[in-house]
This record gives C-alpha cells, sequence and structure tokens, in this order.
C-alpha cells in the first residue's frame, strides 16, 4: 500500500477553513501540556490571558494597539507573498516608516502650516518605507537578487540608524540621557479613537477592504495572481512581471511604513527605543495564518494581538514569562503550515491489486 | 601596535567560533536544497539548554551533547515540515525562530533553582577554558590562534574537513546533487527525501553546538537574547562564503573582527557612531550578494543550490 498526494485543481475550501481552526486547537492543547510539566494550570492562565486582552475595554482597546501595526504590515506582507516575493523586511520598512515621519514631525513645522505637518508626516513615511521595500525589489527584478537576504539585512539598517539618531544627532537634549527623540508638537499627533488605540485602525480597516477590492476585482489584481501562481503563462500572456512585482512591493513598503508612522504619532509621539520590537515579524505570521487573504488578516492580527497582551498580563498577574505569547504563536503555526498540505493536496490510499506478486 | 593586532584577533576568534560552527552546518542544510532560517532560534534554544545542563551536572562535555540534541531535534522539525508536509519553507524557518526565542526565554525563566526563583540569568557555571598550546601560543601576533578553548580548535579542524566531505567524497557529491537537481538525483537511485532530514538534522546540530558556544565560553551564563541576532548573521555568511565551508572562516573572521574593533574603538572613546560600525556586516552582505549575483549571472559559476527551498516531489511534473 502506498500514500499518494495528489494536486488538487482548487484549494480545498473545507481545509481551508478547518486547518486554522484545528491548529488553534492544537496549539492550546500543547501549550497547555508545557504549562503543566511546569506546574501551571493552563485553565487558570488561559482564563487571565483572555481577560487581559479582551476582559475590559481598556485592556480591548490595548489589544487594539498591538493589532493595528500588526494590521498595517501584514497587508503588506500579504501582498508581497501573493508574488511568492518573500518580503521579510517588513521590520526595516516599519522603522524606516517612523524615521522619516519623525524627521517631518520635528523639523518641518517651521515652514509647514501646522495642520499640514501630520498629513505630510504620514506621506513621507509611507514613501519612506516605499523605498526601503523598493530597493530589495529593484535589485530582484534587475538583478535577480535574492530578497530575502536583502530585505532582512536592511532591516538591521534600518533599525540602527533609528538607533543612531535617537542616542545621537536627534536626542533630546532636555531627556536626561532617556534614548528618545524631543516628543513631538501636539499638531503632529494621530488622533486617537479610544484608549490609546488611534485612527490607525480606521487606515487598516478601510485599507484592507481596498486591498480586497483591487486584488479580487481588478485587472492589476488579476495580473498578480497570474506572476504568483504561474510565472511563465504571465510571461505567454504577456504580463509586464517586473513592472507589477515593483507596484507592488512599493504599496507593501508603504504599508509597513504606515505602520511605523502610526507607532511615532499615534501611540510613542516620538522616535524612542521600543519603535522596533518585533511587530514586522509577526505581521509575517499574520499574513500567513490569514492564508493571504487581507480581510481575514484584519481578525487575525488581533487574535495575535491578543495573544501578545495576554502574555504580559500572564507576566504581571501570574509571574508567568511574557514570552507564553511567543510559544502559543510558534506551537500555532507549525499545524498550520503541515495543514496547508491539506489544502493543496488530496491524499490517497493505492492498494497494490495482486497482492503477493512483489518480492 | 602588534599588541593591538594580537588582541583583536583573539577577540575576533572568540566571536567567531560560534558563527563558524552555525555557518558551516548552515552550509550543509542548504547544500541539500533546504533554506532553515530558524537559526536563531535554534540558537537560542541550545544555548539555555546547555547551560541549564552545565549548571546543574558541571559537565561540559554532556551540555554540548544536549545542544546538538535541542539544535537537532527543532532541525528535524524544520526537515519534517519541509520534506515530508511539503511546507513553505521561509514560513516554517520563521516559525521555528520564534518558537525557539520565546521558548528559550520561557525556559531562562523556569529551568533555575528555586532559591534565583526559577531563574537562570546571574548563576555562574563552568566554561570552556581557554588552553595555550606550547610553544605555538607564544608567537607574536598569531599566538592568540592557539589560545583558545576546545571548541575554536574542533573548528579549526572542521572546516577544512567539511570541504573535504562536500568536494572531495562520494556522499559530499550525493548532498550537492540532491540540493542541485533533485530530479537527476532521484534517478540516480539517491534518496533525497533522506538526504535532506539527514543533513538538515546534522546542520541543526553544529547549529546547536555554535548556541552552546556562547553560553559555555564567549560570553559564559544565560541572559535574554543572548545571540543578539547571530542566527540571522549566519544566513548572511553563508552567501558570503558561496555555499563552501572553506570559506566560512573569512566571514566569520570579518564580522567577528567588526564586533572586535568596535569593542575597541568604542574603549578608546572614537567619535565614529557606533552604530554606522555595526551596519556595516549587514551592508557588507547586501553588497557582496549583489557583486555575487551578478557575478554568476555572467560566469555561471555555481553559487546557490538550484534546489534550494524548493520542495521536491516525484509526482509532480
Amino acid at each position: 500500500m502506498r500514500i499518494v498526494f495528489e494536486k488538487r485543481k482548487t484549494l480545498s475550501r473545507k481545509a481551508i477553513f478547518l486547518v486554522p481552526l484545528f491548529s488553534f486547537f492544537i496549539s492550546l492543547l500543547l501549550t497547555a501540556i508545557l504549562l503543566a510539566i511546569f506546574k501551571t494550570n493552563p485553565f487558570i492562565t488561559y482564563a487571565a490571558m483572555f481577560q487581559g486582552a479582551f476582559g475590559s475595554w481598556p485592556n480591548f482597546t490595548e489589544t487594539l494597539v498591538k493589532a493595528i501595526p500588526l494590521m498595517l504590515a501584514g497587508l503588506g506582507v500579504l501582498i508581497a507573498f501573493r508574488l511568492k516575493f518573500w518580503n521579510i523586511g517588513a521590520e526595516g520598512q516599519l522603522a524606516f516608516g517612523g524615521i522619516a515621519a519623525t524627521w517631518v514631525a520635528l523639523f518641518w513645522s517651521s515652514f509647514l502650516a501646522s495642520w499640514m505637518v501630520l498629513p505630510t508626516a504620514i506621506l513621507v513615511g509611507m514613501l519612506a518605507g516605499a523605498l526601503w521595500a523598493g530597493i530589495p525589489a529593484l535589485l530582484k527584478v534587475r538583478l535577480k537578487v535574492d530578497e530575502v537576504l536583502t530585505t532582512l539585512m536592511l532591516n538591521y539598517v534600518a533599525i540602527l540608524f533609528a538607533e543612531h539618531l535617537y542616542y545621537g544627532p536627534w536626542r533630546d537634549p532636555k531627556g536626561f540621557g532617556f534614548p528618545g527623540t524631543p516628543p513631538f508638537p501636539e499638531f503632529a499627533w494621530l488622533p486617537r479613537i479610544a484608549g490609546r488605540a488611534h485612527l490607525g485602525l480606521v487606515f487598516a480597516i478601510v485599507l484592507a477592504l481596498v486591498i480586497w477590492f483591487i486584488l479580487n476585482r481588478t485587472r492589476l489584481g488579476f495580473e498578480l495572481e497570474v506572476i504568483g501562481n504561474n510565472p511563465s503563462a504571465a510571461q505567454t500572456q504577456g504580463i509586464k512581471i517586473a513592472k507589477n512585482i515593483m507596484i507592488a512591493l512599493l504599496v507593501a513598503g508603504a504599508l509597513s511604513g504606515l505602520a511605523g508612522v502610526c507607532e511615532v504619532t499615534g501611540i510613542s509621539r516620538r522616535l524612542q527605543q521600543g519603535l522596533s520590537i518585533g511587530y514586522g515579524y509577526t505581521a509575517i505570521i499574520v499574513a500567513w495564518l490569514a492564508q493571504l487573504n487581507p480581510i481575514a488578516a484584519i481578525f487575525v492580527a488581533v487574535l495575535i494581538a491578543a495573544l501578545l497582551v495576554g502574555g504580559d498580563q500572564v507576566q504581571m498577574m501570574m509571574g508567568l514569562p511574557a514570552a507564553m505569547g511567543l510559544v502559543m504563536q510558534g506551537m500555532l503555526l507549525f499545524p498550520m503550515l503541515a495543514g496547508a498540505l491539506f489544502t493543496e493536496y488530496k491524499i490517497r490510499l493505492i492498494r497494490p491489486r495482486t497482492s503477493g506478486s512483489l518480492v | 601596535m602588534i599588541q593591538l593586532v594580537a588582541s583583536l584577533l583573539a577577540i575576533t576568534l572568540r566571536a567567531g567560533t560560534s558563527l563558524m560552527y552555525a555557518t558551516i552546518g548552515e552550509i550543509y542544510t542548504e547544500r541539500s536544497g533546504i533554506l532553515n532560517l530558524g537559526i536563531e532560534g535554534m540558537m537560542l534554544m541550545s544555548a539555555v539548554t546547555s547551560f541549564a545542563t552545565v549548571y546543574y551536572t558541571g559537565n561540559l562535555f554532556l551540555s554540548i551533547l544536549v545542544a546538538m540534541l535541542v539544535g537537532g531535534t527543532l532541525a528535524s522539525l524544520h526537515a519534517f515540515l519541509s520534506v515530508t508536509m511539503r511546507a513553505n519553507q521561509v514560513v516554517s524557518g520563521l516559525s521555528i525562530t520564534l518558537f525557539g526565542s520565546g521558548m528559550a526565554s520561557f525556559l531562562g525563566q523556569r529551568l533555575g533553582p528555586e532559591s534565583n526563583s526559577g531563574y537562570l540569568v546571574g548563576l555562574v557555571g563552568s566554561k570552556f577554558e581557554p588552553i595555550a598550546i606550547p610553544v605555538f601560543s607564544l608567537m607574536p601576533i598569531f599566538g592568540a590562534v592557539f589560545n583558545q578553548d576546545i571548541l575554536t580548535y574542533i573548528v579549526y579542524v572542521l572546516l577544512p574537513v567539511s570541504w573535504f566531505y562536500l568536494y572531495k567524497t562520494r556522499d559530499g557529491l550525493n548532498l550537492r546533487s540532491v540540493g542541485e537537481n533533485p530530479q537527476t538525483a532521484d534517478a540516480m537511485g539517491i534518496d533525497v527525501g533522506k538526504v535532506r532530514y539527514m543533513y538538515t538534522i546534522f546542520g541543526g546540530m553544529l547549529v546547536g553546538i555554535g548556541g552552546a558556544h556562547l553560553s559555555l565560553s564567549y560570553a559564559p551564563g544565560w541572559t535574554e537574547n543572548i545571540t543578539g541576532g547571530r542566527g540571522w548573521i549566519v544566513i548572511a555568511l553563508v552567501i558570503f562564503s558561496m555555499w563552501n565551508p572553506a570559506r566560512a572562516i573569512w566571514g566569520a573572521i570579518l564580522f567577528g573582527g567588526i564586533n572586535a574593533v568596535q569593542f575597541r574603538l568604542q574603549a578608546s572613546g572614537t567619535t565614529i557612531p557606533a552604530s554606522y560600525l555595526n551596519m556595516l556586516p549587514y551592508l557588507a552582505t547586501v553588497f557582496v550578494l549583489v557583486v555575487l549575483t551578478w557575478w554568476e549571472a555572467l560566469s555561471k559559476r555555481i553559487g546557490a543550490p538550484s534546489a534550494l527551498a524548493k520542495s521536491y516531489m516525484r509526482e509532480e511534473k
């Protein structure tokens, strides 16, 4: 008897829905075992995590605070991933967007009307993110340089550059040695909606809908899909692959850049240590768990943010390591990755017709 | 001046040892066609578990075995996902890093003794001490090469042996052909899946030693994020060395050397911002990558294994 994998003609609808659900339960189960090994009651822990993330209105707004950058950067990542362009540079694009927005907020107010500063900061920040994604995209389409490495390396460059700025030339002279720039003027603050949750939430939801529409209902979306699924078919159909990759990556970078803009103008209201805390990497997880669907990404981002906030909460309340959230994310991903096989392939058992004829 | 060079060399080698182990390990893995981006997580996990082992048993040899076991286990998970389940290797590797760094941090707060409320941070265990080789270690400048710990001496041997294995033996040829052209390798009767499993796990064991060198020699003890991104640098070093173990030493010296120079400059109170120096390795990698890709396109020289990060299935046409 032999096990054979047969490629499905279309993705299995049932598996698309069931695999994430199963994965979630498997991750709960595995983490519970881990907790039990270290003599911690998993039920109490999960209850505390849930309480911490959703238990009250202020807690929920904190979950949203973490979800917003994950939504925006996650959207950026999924656009690139649809083209099989492995952009793992969202972290750097986010940081560079934040740097650019800081530049505008701190130094442009002398020659801009004050109401223009925030929109300009958003625009310049998005452009900076687009530039940071554009470099690897250009290297890829012109010289075929592997994008995994270039996007990753540029993360470090952007993060170190930000570090240099807030430790060095942009450091707050009145900050008592605190690593950060002076606070932004009030007109450069992104308005907050509830608690610390800011306007970025609206941006993310609107952009998710727009991106869904573009990907599913327009010529550009169709071309991107063909390139991602079958580059040689795209070539024969006369689709301009290089141009499309450039467009998609500039948009992707702009989205991650916007995440960075929102972080500095909406949350910290200055550039400081802690701008880069791994949102860009977690965004990859968000995009993948959402199966590269922009609408799903919004909900997945909230779920992942809840794990992060819940992790912080159990640290404060139960003295459990906050890294619990990361461990759970990992345990959620492994079954997801393994399960993807069932969405793309059918599994069949083939029995030999006459048994015993084989030596 | 001579003293300065000698001390730079000493720091470079100490900083470079864990990089060399992990780089050689990842070269084996990538040569089989599997891209493992989980190195950062694997190094963290083996650093924390090997330190816990040495803290409780005092046995350095045992703790290296534990590190290899942990590195190999995480690598086998990656192999299972990418070979058997044909998962996306980029995402699978990232998940390993995510899981490994979370888990290492978790264990670092749970494996310690009751007296330290479960924490491993701040504890002292035995560590690998430098062993001076008589006569050689007294040489001017290069004396530092012969005044290292045992793990560094082993890596001196591992570099040429790995080169020899890859390029001069039958098994090495088979390994390279699986990474280069799995269809042909399969037709030649090589079990592609088995080879990929083997070298991914073997590579993971070497990565594990790299992680253990950090917590048992370079920066003895456990601190959160002890790797400081070394796992990612390793991915760049593999490219830098063009998938050739003999060249892995240059990358490790370059990156380790930048560490050492920085250390010196900071001590002397320089005006060059440290961040710019820190950027150098990453910018250098991008630059080298561009040049290599360009050069490869021109001369068709062997670089990346052609089937890297592509899953292989016989039924697929």
